[in-house]
């Protein structure tokens, strides 16, 4: 009976607070301020003809820097938690056995989902979406070969490579744009080539296929320590 | 009816079965069918993000919270069931 006072007294207190702000709120008719120079001169600066990249990329990048690294923490945090002793490595999953429509369909549908897992963070500049989201959708095919064979090896050393390299890279040509440009990644150091093309926006497809890169194996690295973790004995 | 309405029609009715599914995924007795409810939400969100002109958070949305963290929860529902076993 006081728990459920208690709960309903905190409710109130957010109906409160959420109350006031929402009778004061008037929506704004116009951009103002730094969101008005990033409309308006994104386009010529940047080049992006998606202006949410352009924004995430080089405007904010350096965010982008550290949104990628609380990524890699948690992902050694997982790692370090889940890691599995000599003797359990040798185990293997028991499972009640995968049908043969989800093998079938897997083997089919992998490919396309990595192929347009690339598509989004290639073309991150261009349409919507990025190298997050190219990241999940890569890591979603993961998951969809381990649903169809529970106990699929994930090579180790190839995440790990491809997630240290492509982390470098992207420091890397960020520190680049530091020298040739006008500041760490500046995505000015390539040509902006044709606005709307996909070699357009400088640097930023190369960075964002780098991110989406880190994103997918730093997602498939926390699956496989999971579906590590269900090994019995 | 113009097209406005049939939106808004649209977004409240995946607002209120989200709301229904939030609520069958906290009072459910079966901790799987609170799992699959609470992945149901999530995708229901990415829809409403779609219509609300963010595809790219729909996207990441679709993903990561209905796909990934639905098969994170069952791995550890998987692993707690074997130690009360």
């Amino acid at each position: 009976m006081l728990r459920n006072l208690l709960i309903g007294l905190v409710l109130a207190g957010f109906v409160f607070i959420f109350y006031n702000l929402y009778i004061t709120y008037e929506p704004k008719t116009e951009l103002t301020g730094i969101a008005a120079h990033y409309a308006e001169k994104g386009a010529v600066e940047v080049g992006a003809a998606n202006l949410v990249t352009a924004v995430v990329v080089t405007y904010r990048g350096f965010d982008t820097l550290g949104e990628i690294t609380i990524l890699f923490l948690t992902a050694s945090i997982i790692a370090f938690f889940l890691k599995l002793s000599k003797v359990d490595e040798e185990k293997i999953i028991v499972h009640r056995g995968t049908s043969e429509l989800l093998i079938t369909a897997s083997k089919i549908l992998i490919p396309i989902i990595f192929l347009f897992g690339a598509y989004v963070f290639m073309n991150g500049h261009l349409t919507p979406g990025g190298g997050f989201q190219g990241g999940a959708i890569i890591a979603s095919g993961v998951v969809l070969s381990i649903l169809a064979n529970p106990n699929r090896q994930i090579n180790h050393n190839v995440i790990i490579w491809v997630e240290s390299i492509s982390g470098v890279s992207f420091v890397l040509i960020g520190v680049l744009g530091i020298f040739l440009a006008g500041g760490f990644l500046d995505n000015r150091i390539l040509g902006l080539g044709e606005f709307g093309t996909l070699f357009s926006a400088g640097a930023i497809p190369i960075i964002y296929s780098f991110v989406g890169l880190k994103v997918g194996a730093e997602i498939s690295n926390i699956l496989n320590k999971y579906q590590k973790s269900q090994k019995e004995s | 009816m113009n097209n406005e309405t049939v939106f808004i029609a649209i977004a409240i009715g995946i607002g209120v079965l989200s709301l229904i599914l939030a609520f069958i995924a906290v009072q459910n007795k079966s901790l799987s069918v609170s799992v699959i409810a609470a992945g149901v939400v999530s995708l229901f969100a990415s829809v409403l993000f779609l219509l609300m002109a963010a595809p790219d958070v729909a996207m990441t949305e679709a993903a990561i919270g209905s796909g990934l963290s639905t098969l994170i929860f069952f791995y550890v529902l998987n692993k707690i069931k074997r130690y009360n076993a």
